[in-house]
């Protein structure tokens, strides 16, 4: 290792950098768990991340060799990875060693080898010491509303707060007079604390590493609320470096206590040289193995898809159908689960058609909730938006639930509570286990926003600011966002006389995690103000004549509805439904039908994949099911969120159309045709790797290593603070996902496919370097349909290359019904077996 | 009537053993043994108290099996019924039905859902032993059984590592909680000079004169029960393990620490009254107890900022208060309090989740920030004190390790030259010598007897604590413990004349088959593993799980879980000895506690925790 002085800023942005960006989970943001190491190719970055900090980056290899005996990974496919990898010359050497050959699996990481002589030399467990204390002190001092009883200071900062604390009490956070003064210090810093606890600076860096990534958990959350303290509603100032002197104050005061006061700084009692946690690894072939069988994992998948959706084209007439006359046309979230719903939607209306569009309508906002103190951001993540809709005229008054009083925690009032609350609690218990419906305590997506409220749309006065933001959007800008979506999607001619925007959120009860399963487009929150906004905005004159100036024509008769979907209730709620004029009026009875009977369809769907639902009752029994689990206390998979997700498809729907995808599909709807030159695909495409691949990524590393890269299994989390979990009183914090989420996901990379020209795709790509990172660093698949000659090209090593799939028996349905009940069940959630339940690319016949 | 009551005991113990016969993934198999024997136990319950209470609620008792019987010594189980017996009875029942219906669906697809309902199932036979016991053998019984599924139940998640440190740190108190418990039962047995039911207990005729004529033993007795009660119940100083507890899945929470064990120390107050209330200073010791916890563990509840450590710190706090009626003699209300409160921290416990959607949601509309109130410095120190106090748990934790746990680590350091091969040779033959002067013991000034056989009991203890502190070679531990056990039994034996061949069998049946098993356990795991380091938590159980599981049994059987005969061996150790003999009833009570926690440390620490073979994903030390 090179020596180099120790510098406590690149410390801290070296730690900042790996450790998990996961913000508090009011806001789930599903992203890439190793962002850290995405500027490496993907297989190199797992393997170094696997080295360093011990994650496990695949399935383990007997996992893969059972996918292989049930069939799952395809032997053909196999063998065509190995001729491609390792040349037909070395073909039989690795297909004996993928499938037989034994390799110690063993994986020797690097962090934590320093710390962990306190233990080996002094029997001494440090860690089991001061962990528990300090994460008691950092949830305090973070609480968002849990503690009655708060920390006494946090105006400035944390360690300012210990400082105050310790000033103004009789007794002391530290059990040595030694520590107190050291806190006290002028210069007190990371630096000068490691000089007494570890001695030779070439170590320090390491140490820190060690300590930090012991409880990666909390440390992650105080960097992350350090940059963005906004993310707690009632805000702390905090940071990595108070929290790195706090633990190490607790350090040596344990170590004064446990050692004698003039206990040895750890560089003088080792024998070893300090390790560079981030040098390069050895390759080995045991990862080469490794490699070979996730791409034949994935490509077992792809090819089969690939070949379905070929041959779906070649079915049909070369010639888009006739225009027959649209009844109505749904504009959706490219959200994969919304993929069986569009599906049984226009199967049910031939003549209806969807659009698949990131859920935020490209209308970016801040919307604040009449009440409310604070604004809910609702579009993706990066982007920080200008603008603020208000609800006003909301006459419903939100109710509470007297359970979650304080009261019932303090001695009087306890005391009371026992006599009252107590027999009351049995009563609400049977209720809900018997026959569960909606209450206050339950996340209700339909709740974001009132019904019956009006927002603050247009903004009429550029002065009319709120603390920075404008109020509403003026006609100029509605008419631009109006125009980028619809040259996206490609929806600029044939408007049917109703064009539904529908968004989605999802409702779940005694649920940490809910934020998880709404729309990532709007911050991990329901859409719903987005698609009133939106079709407000469309539906306004001085817009559509603005846009009928830049040549896009909308129909007078045509009107917008927004809606919301809650995924998981399968309900759907409309917007603003009086503005329809008396025909639309009719028609939208009729098409309301439509969209109930698709939500039956889509419950049914869905309801294969949850024991506790017979596939087979009748359709309505069914949806109540799948209603009743929304709003069920005792259920800890409300719905499987993104579980499955493995493609996003962007074009016509044309090429889908008849393809059962199995909810597998992110859908973006995107016309080559009134886009030749690819204008508008960058900005189609831009979103994608972040969101969809941030998606994917999330499930494919909660999957393979859900012990320290997920959240584990949720039933022993307990709320920590209201702004995270962990397990018990002394746990660490669990970002990632729970094993809940996941276990329905096969770890797939995401596999982009556009229907464009590939030259044209490269172009898209290589626009921005952040967004063909995704790419060239094979964090996810691309594949470009020509759209002329349908062939197939694949994006390796920066050049399209074409794709031939396999010969393949293609899967036909006629009835979806039989498909959906005919469906394997999982026997356990072991990969095999949790792999069975997908279903094959099935053709409509 | 009274022979009805048997059945509450065994309809969740058919359900138990039927429930071993499904695989894991068998759940809708597994959750209908489980719901159908707790809903047929529910409906009986109600039927059996509604025709009681028609009865005009007589109190019932009926003595039901005699495990043992010799002259002065009977050992029987004894059922009981009355108001306590009939609240507990229902509460539990009605709770136990209510979580498992729950667990049905939140349990799916664990991997641990077999053992999860076994283990409830098992909890429930003890608890309805407890509830239902008419003396106190009966009721240490079922405390013992409630202990170990305890144990269990926080070692669910057995992958990790703070659920098997908590799990066994919660096991080491309440380990304390049943020793009191056998001393409480050895004074008793001295002072009534019989097993004493319940019944008879009502009668002030035979404890007045108790109190009286034996005020120094009365009040051991007493505290015993007290001490019991209170680490059960996690009073002070006896209450950080209850947070910790919270490992679980939520609903085994739910029913272990938000509702019923938690508030069984409770029931064996109400259940010994007859036996406390005459002493004033009983009265005093509870009463102040209480209130202490109550207003020190309110103080800690109002700085959690977690929900579970909230709620369980808030349930001591109410558990406190009843401490109070129940000494002053309001049964009534105590029994209502119980239940609200049992009712109450289930269903907080059940929908704690739910806090963080509800809480940020409600936040989000009324959300005022603090304003921090200027006091006098004085009123600021004080109350910043506190805060800090109540943030360290008073030092609870430390406190309890210090006390209870470092002196046993301490002397077993200073004995383990014990585990030397050489001093085990030399062991070996004075426990010869023993032997002889057990078999010649007629021929032997009983002098002789009077010293050798402290010698013995404090050999006993210096090994039982050298294999406490053996961390290189579980095998070594295990054989200290069986030689432990050997010179604990001899040194009752060689005291007590009475103490004849068929008893020292009865206790030496459970335990050796026990050993025996131990052995070949882990001879066998050595082989395979090449060490046996118990210097960590290893988690082979990963590997290994058939050897745990067998490893898991002879552990249970040596700790005398009333499966084996042992069981009534212990008994009739204690038995035996006569209650002037401090020095071997302080030997053979900390022989007997530390047994325990050796022998379950052995076996966490080999089979539970994160696995250390870095084949497959493991869990961070601090998750």
């Amino acid at each position: 290792m090179i020596k180099t002085e120790f510098n406590e800023a690149h410390l801290l942005h070296q730690l900042k950098h790996y450790l998990p960006t996961q913000t508090p989970l009011k806001d789930f943001i599903h992203h890439n768990s190793l962002h850290a190491f995405q500027n490496m190719k993907f297989y190199d970055a797992i393997f170094k991340a696997s080295k360093i900090f011990g994650y496990q980056p695949t399935l383990p290899l007997d996992d893969f060799r059972e996918l292989h005996k049930v069939g799952r990974i395809d032997e053909k496919i196999i063998d065509r990875i190995i001729r491609e990898k390792k040349g037909i010359e070395n073909a039989a050497f690795w297909k004996a060693n993928i499938l037989h050959k034994k390799y110690d699996e063993h994986n020797e990481h690097r962090i934590g080898k320093l710390r962990s002589n306190w233990k080996n030399i002094f029997q001494l467990d440090l860690d089991n010491i001061v962990q528990p204390f300090l994460f008691r002190i950092l949830s305090s001092y973070l609480d968002q509303g849990i503690s009655i009883w708060n920390f006494p200071y946090n105006d400035n900062g944390f360690l300012a707060s210990v400082k105050e604390l310790e000033l103004n009490s009789f007794n002391s956070f530290f059990k040595t007079q030694k520590v107190k003064q050291l806190l006290f210090k002028k210069d007190i810093s990371i630096t000068s604390l490691l000089q007494i606890l570890v001695g030779d600076e070439s170590f320090f860096e390491q140490y820190i590493f060690d300590q930090q990534f012991g409880h990666r958990g909390w440390s992650g959350m105080v960097a992350t609320v350090e940059d963005k303290p906004d993310t707690l509603l009632d805000t702390k100032i905090i940071s990595l470096n108070d929290l790195i002197i706090f633990e190490l104050l607790l350090e040596i005061d344990t170590l004064t206590v446990e050692l004698g006061n003039k206990f040895k700084p750890l560089s003088n009692l080792i024998n070893q040289a300090p390790l560079n946690l981030f040098s390069n690894i050895e390759n080995t072939e045991l990862q080469e193995v490794l490699k070979i069988w996730q791409n034949a994992f994935e490509w077992s998948y792809y090819d089969e898809m690939l070949a379905g959706i070929q041959q779906n084209i070649s079915l049909k007439p070369l010639q888009k159908s006739t225009k027959s006359e649209k009844s109505f046309q749904a504009l959706f979230c490219i959200d994969e689960r919304e993929c069986s719903f569009r599906t049984h939607l226009e199967n049910l209306d031939k003549n209806a058609e969807t659009f698949g569009c990131p859920g935020f309508f490209g209308v970016e906002f801040y919307f604040k909730a009449e009440h409310a103190k604070f604004y809910d951001k609702l579009c993706p993540a990066p982007v920080t938006p200008k603008y603020l809709i208000k609800e006003f005229d909301v006459s419903e008054k939100r109710k509470h639930d007297l359970f979650y009083t304080d009261k019932t925690h303090q001695i009087a009032t306890g005391f009371l509570s026992a006599f009252t609350f107590g027999i009351w609690a049995g009563y609400r218990l049977i209720k809900n286990l018997f026959k569960p419906e909606m209450s206050p305590a339950i996340s209700d997506a339909f709740a974001h926003m009132n019904e019956q409220g009006k927002l603050t749309i247009e903004n009429k006065n550029i002065s009319d600011i709120e603390n920075g933001l404008q109020i509403g959007f003026t006609i100029e800008e509605m008419a631009n966002r109006v125009q980028a979506l619809f040259n996206g999607i490609g929806l600029i001619n044939d408007f049917a006389s109703i064009v539904y925007i529908v968004a989605h959120g999802s409702s779940s009860a005694n649920n940490p995690h809910h934020g998880a399963h709404d729309c990532g487009a709007c911050s991990g929150r329901p859409g719903s103000v987005n698609a009133r906004v939106f079709a407000a905005m469309a539906n306004h004159l001085m817009v559509r004549k603005i846009l009928a100036e830049r040549g896009l024509i909308i129909p007078k008769d045509t009107q917008f509805v927004g809606a919301l979907h809650d995924t998981a209730a399968d309900e759907i709620e409309y917007y603003d439904t009086e503005i329809l004029n008396e025909k639309n009026a009719k028609a939208h009875i009729v098409h309301t039908q439509t969209f109930e009977n698709a939500l039956d369809l889509n419950a049914k769907e869905r309801s294969r994949r949850f024991a506790s639902i017979n596939t087979k009752a009748g359709i309505k029994k069914v949806r109540k099911a799948i209603k009743d689990r929304s709003v069920s206390l005792f259920e800890p998979r409300p719905e499987l969120g993104h579980g499955t997700n493995t493609l996003c498809i962007v074009g016509n729907r044309e090429i889908t159309k008849g393809v059962f995808l199995d909810r597998r599909s992110f859908l973006n709807s995107y016309n080559f045709e009134t886009d030749i030159e690819g204008k508008f695909l960058t900005n189609v495409m831009a979103p994608l790797g972040i969101v969809c691949g941030g998606i994917n990524l999330e499930y494919y590393f909660s999957r393979v290593d859900n012990y320290k890269l997920g959240a584990g299994t949720k039933l022993p989390h307990n709320v920590v603070g209201l702004f995270g979990v962990a397990n018990s009183s002394d746990g660490d914090l669990r970002p990632g996902l729970p094993w809940q989420m996941i276990e329905v996901h096969d770890p797939l990379r995401l596999m982009l496919i556009v229907e464009h020209y590939p030259e044209i795709v490269l172009k898209a790509i290589q626009s921005s370097p952040a967004m063909y990172e995704w790419y060239i660093n094979e964090w996810v698949h691309l594949v470009s349909i020509n759209p002329n000659t349908k062939e197939l090209f694949y994006f390796k090593e920066g050049k399209f290359i074409p794709y031939k799939t396999l010969a393949k028996e293609i899967h036909f349905y006629k009835d979806v019904h039989t498909l959906l009940e005919n469906a394997r069940e999982m026997k356990t959630n072991h990969i095999s077996h949790a792999t069975q339940e997908n279903l094959p690319v099935y053709l409509y016949k | 009537m009274e022979n009805l009551i048997q059945f509450f005991i065994l309809i969740p113990l058919i359900g138990f053993l039927a429930s071993f016969f499904f695989a894991n993934h068998n759940e809708k198999a597994i959750s209908f043994i489980s719901y159908s024997s707790l809903g047929l136990h529910l409906f009986c319950t109600l039927l059996f108290i509604i025709y009681w209470i028609i009865q005009g609620s007589p109190t019932l008792d009926s003595k039901h099996f005699v495990f043992y019987k010799e002259k002065n010594i009977e050992i029987f189980l004894d059922f009981y019924v009355d108001k306590t017996t009939a609240v507990f009875a229902l509460l539990g029942s009605l709770i136990t039905f209510l979580v498992v219906i729950f667990s049905k669906y939140y349990l799916h697809r664990d991997s641990g859902y077999k053992r999860f309902f076994n283990t409830i199932l098992l909890f429930f036979f003890g608890y309805n032993i407890a509830v239902f016991s008419g003396n106190l053998e009966t009721l240490f019984i079922g405390w013992e059984f409630l202990g170990i599924t305890s144990f269990l139940l926080i070692a669910f998640y057995r992958d990790r590592y703070l659920p098997v440190k908590n799990a066994l740190k919660t096991l080491s108190l309440y380990r304390l909680g049943d020793i009191c418990l056998i001393l409480a039962l050895w004074m008793s047995h001295h002072l009534f000079h019989e097993n004493i039911t319940f019944l008879k207990l009502n009668n002030l005729n035979t404890i007045l004169p108790l109190v009286q004529n034996h005020y120094g033993s009365y009040v051991f007795l007493i505290c015993m029960i007290i001490i019991s009660a209170s680490i059960k119940s996690a009073q002070f100083p006896f209450s950080s393990w209850l947070p910790r507890a919270m490992e679980g899945p939520t609903t085994s929470s739910a029913v272990f620490y938000g509702a019923l064990a938690v508030h069984l120390g409770l029931f064996l107050l109400l259940r010994t009254y007859p036996i406390w209330h005459t002493v004033l200073f009983a009265k005093i010791l509870i009463i102040g107890m209480g209130l202490f916890t109550a207003i020190v563990c309110s103080l800690i509840t109002k700085v959690q900022s977690t929900v579970k450590t909230q709620i369980a710190y808030a349930s001591i706090t109410q558990i406190g208060l009843i401490f109070v009626e129940i000494a002053l003699g309001f049964h009534i209300l105590a029994l209502a309090h119980i239940s609200g409160n049992a009712l109450l921290r289930m269903y907080q416990l059940l929908v704690s989740p739910s806090v963080l959607g509800y809480m940020i949601h409600d936040q989000f509309f009324n959300f005022v920030p603090k304003k921090v109130k200027i006091k006098s410095s004085l009123v600021t120190k004080i109350n910043n004190s506190v805060y800090l106090l109540s943030m360290k748990e008073w030092n609870m934790d430390s406190f309890l390790k210090k006390a209870l746990w470092n002196p046993f680590k301490f002397f077993g350091n200073k004995f383990y030259f014990l585990s030397k091969k050489i001093s085990l040779y030399i062991l070996a033959i004075v426990f010869v010598v023993g032997l002889l002067l057990f078999y010649f013991d007629d021929h032997i000034p009983h002098e002789i007897d009077e010293k050798s056989h402290i010698a013995f009991a404090f050999v006993g203890v210096a090994l039982i604590l050298a294999a406490f502190v053996e961390r290189k070679n579980a095998l070594r531990a295990w054989s200290l413990i069986i030689i432990s056990q050997l010179y604990s039994i001899l040194s009752v034996a060689l005291l007590n004349d009475e103490y004849e061949h068929t008893e020292i069998l009865i206790y030496a049946s459970g335990i050796s088959l026990a050993a025996f098993i131990g052995v070949f356990t882990l001879r066998k795991l050595l082989k395979a593993e090449g060490n046996l380091e118990v210097n960590d938590f290893y988690g082979k159980i990963y590997t290994h799980p058939k050897l745990a599981f067998w490893f898991l049994i002879a552990c249970l059987a040596f700790v005398s879980l009333p499966f084996t005969p042992s069981f009534i061996g212990i008994d009739l150790i204690f038995s035996h000895i006569e209650k002037e003999e401090y020095f071997l009833i302080f030997f053979t009570t900390i022989n007997f506690l530390v047994l325990e926690l050796t022998v379950l440390r052995i076996y966490a620490r080999l089979f539970l925790g994160p696995s250390k073979k870095l084949t497959h994903p493991t869990a961070n030390r601090s998750s």
